[in-house]
């Protein structure tokens, strides 16, 4: 280019620029939805693809044999049944009690929907399936936890997330009320609180081995004058999954702790002290001025939580290698070992059955939770 | 202040002031605080002792205080830091988390402006049919064997075709908010399902193993949560501002990058700091994507449970370099954290 100063260039030029500014907006959106296409929606296409396709090795590559369902199907009724769903055990009256709560609690909100305002098609189909998807889970929770049954890794990453980020959050809505008191070095606790946020998973699983090691963990003395310094809390199922859940709360409550807190801090301070001249007690300014305040954020920072407790892998993977059997095993850590085991077919089957579920579930949540919450404030 | 003596009792457990705690509720907050404090620090704590044992201090039961009961020494750190260079996997991930995370924030952000500030209409009969076109290429190089350079130029010629035939008549279009929520649903997907494909993709491009296979592909998997943050941030400036410099003639990228962008530093410290705690991290694809040359931190501290069992000593070395500098940056800028997740939580 041996460019110079003369007119037509810099009309062409000048034409060029005006050409950008009459795009910019396509412009500016255009990297992320390329990048999108080329890591999520080309892959899930992929994937989606070798979910319904036999993977074989083959001399110099491999072979791909399109088997339509029969993956999904083997997983869910054929040899893998007892690894995904687990191994069902008899309904006694418990489980049909606590099953015949969940349907009256989820059928009254479905009618609910209905006596009120007009139902729209797109209203109707989505609550019709976050129902069916609910029901579904209550049951095969409740059958697979039921006596004589064995919780396969469905269940198992149910329990992670469901009781994990229940308990994150209690935790850390608990430490961000009282941190929101009038305290000293409330600074302080907030940055130690949000340090467990910053280690890496993997870091946080060998640590909780160390820790909870009976022999040579820093627990040890007590173990030992408890008298269980024989027992290990890897051999059984609960407790096994209950070290998990540890390692998972002790890294993400610091995160429901550190958005709550400024959410708290940021409550309307003059309501709150007009309360207290009248002589409202706490429970009653938590329910009727912080709980409102806080509620849209709040809803927000579980989504955050529910989206990526899903896909939970690093801590069972190390802490417990998925065991003992499979009682710590979750979708993508299963996932992953079909697919170490050249089960790619299997493995994209098992990731789209958690693409499946983990959507649902948070788009319901998003629907029926978060935006009624943020309505609320309004 | 009433003149009557206040009882023992009343004095305990009500408040002062309006602005103070009760006596016994404040015992309870600092306990409660305290205590959580412990749960907090103790793992950390036991990390960083360990990583001053040897095999002999750990293997012969708990030693708790360096100096007091177990003679503290460097050799673990010698033996990782100097004999087995784990600078090369440690400046892999800082190279790694610093550039995607940059990438991502400013794609992000750019996105997410224009995404508030732009009305998009995109026809849904467009997107409909790129996507059946995308199955088919896949399919067809998949199944029948058919050169992927023919498929994709083939699909690109009836895609142009469709943009002038079908789509102008259909009405149905998507709008800025579809586009946001399918932008920010991207984060549901487990990297599980993806991580095969991109695998095999940066297998074909001869790129596995690299900083650059890495840097993508978690630019990619972090860029919904810039947009889901920074579109709060950008929808929170006022207009005017923006406005007058665009009647001054400044384009729109230069009232993105000298207006809009100074105004939500507090915010983009933010994601700044998150996303790269998370690229930072990150396990599942660094798992699959680097093996030698582009090893990430939490991949080597995995792979120190040997066939000798797990080096704990060795291990805790590096959890300890890898948590040290999150935490430095992140107590600094700590106030901007809180401050811009409370901005994205509230309208996002």
């Amino acid at each position: 280019m041996t460019a110079t100063d003369t007119m037509p260039e810099a009309a062409d030029r000048r034409s060029w620029a005006e050409w950008l500014d009459g795009h910019s907006g396509r412009i500016m959106v255009l990297p992320a939805v390329i990048v999108l296409l080329c890591f999520a929606i080309f892959p899930l296409i992929i994937s989606g693809y070798l979910a319904l396709s036999r993977f074989a090795l083959a001399s110099g590559g491999f072979t791909l044999k399109f088997i339509g369902l029969l993956n999904f199907r083997k997983l869910l009724v054929g040899s893998q049944q007892y690894h995904l769903l687990g191994k069902f055990g008899t309904f006694g009256f418990v489980q049909s009690a606590l099953l015949a709560l969940i349907a009256a609690g989820v059928l009254f909100l479905l009618a609910r929907y209905f006596w009120r305002g007009r139902p729209t098609i797109v209203g109707t189909v989505g609550r019709l399936l976050a129902t069916a998807m609910a029901m579904g889970l209550a049951v095969l929770a409740l059958a697979t936890m039921a006596p004589g049954g064995v919780p396969g890794t469905v269940v198992n990453t149910l329990l992670y997330v469901f009781v994990g980020v229940s308990v994150q959050f209690a935790l850390g809505l608990g430490l961000a009320l009282l941190c929101g008191q009038p305290i000293r070095g409330r600074n302080f606790f907030r940055v130690l609180f949000f340090i467990p946020l910053m280690v890496t998973p993997v870091g946080i699983a060998y640590t909780f081995r160390m820790l909870a090691d009976m022999q040579k963990g820093p627990f040890a003395p007590l173990v030992r004058a408890f008298g269980i310094s024989e027992w290990s809390w890897a051999t059984e199922a609960w407790s096994a999954r209950l070290m998990v859940l540890v390692g998972d709360t002790w890294q993400w409550t610091p995160f429901m702790f550190i958005v709550l807190l400024a959410a708290i801090e940021n409550q309307p301070r003059d309501q709150v002290e007009a309360a207290r001249l009248d002589g409202a007690n706490g429970f009653q300014i938590f329910r009727d001025i912080t709980w409102p305040a806080i509620a849209p954020i709040a809803a927000t920072v579980v989504l955050i939580r529910l989206i990526e407790a899903f896909k939970i892998i690093d801590l069972p993977n190390v802490l417990t290698g998925g065991g003992p059997g499979l009682a710590t095993e979750s979708m993508t850590l299963h996932s992953f070992i079909s697919w170490r085991t050249q089960d790619l077919g299997g493995s994209a089957a098992i990731g789209y059955m958690l693409l499946f579920i983990s959507t649902i579930v948070c788009v319901s949540f998003f629907n029926f939770v978060v935006r009624p919450a943020r309505r609320f404030e309004a | 202040m009433s003149a009557e003596p206040r009882s023992l009792a009343r004095r305990l457990f009500e408040p002062a002031s309006i602005d103070s705690q009760a006596p016994v509720a404040r015992i309870v907050t600092y306990a409660l605080l305290f205590l959580w404090a412990l749960v907090v620090v103790i793992p950390l704590y036991w990390v960083l002792i360990t990583s001053f044992k040897g095999p002999g201090e750990v293997d012969n039961g708990p030693f708790y205080l360096p100096f007091v009961d177990f003679a503290p020494s460097l050799q673990a750190w010698d033996f990782m830091l100097v004999q087995n260079y784990t600078l090369r996997p440690y400046m892999n991930s800082v190279v790694v988390a610093v550039a995607s995370t940059l990438l991502a924030v400013l794609i992000g952000s750019l996105a997410a402006y224009a995404l508030v500030r732009i009305r998009f209409q995109v026809k849904l009969a467009a997107v409909a049919i790129f996507l059946i076109l995308l199955t088919a290429i896949i399919v067809a190089v998949a199944t029948f064997g058919v050169r992927w350079e023919i498929a994709i130029a083939m699909a690109a010629a009836l895609f142009i075709i469709a943009l002038f035939t079908l789509v102008g008549r259909s009405q149905l279009a998507v709008g800025n908010n579809d586009i946001e929520f399918w932008i920010i649903s991207n984060r549901i997907m487990p990297p599980i399902v993806a991580v095969l494909p991109i695998y095999v993709m940066f297998q074909q491009m001869r790129l596995l193993d690299t900083q650059v296979a890495l840097i993508a592909t978690y630019t990619a998997i972090n860029l919904p949560i810039v947009v889901w943050l920074t579109r709060d941030f950008f929808a929170g400036i006022p207009l005017d501002l923006e406005e007058s410099a665009q009647i001054d003639g400044a384009s729109k990228f230069r009232v993105f990058f000298t207006i809009a962008l100074p105004l939500v530093r507090s915010g983009l410290v933010a994601t700044f700091l998150l996303v790269l705690i998370l690229a930072w991290n990150e396990y599942l694809l660094a798992l699959f994507l680097s093996n030698v040359d582009a090893q990430t931190m939490p991949v080597l501290v995995s792979a120190q449970n040997t066939t000798r069992g797990p080096q704990w000593w060795n291990m805790s070395v590096l959890i300890t370099v890898m948590i040290a500098p999150v935490i430095v940056i992140s107590s600094i800028l700590q106030k901007h954290i809180a401050r811009g997740l409370l901005v994205g939580a509230v309208k996002g």
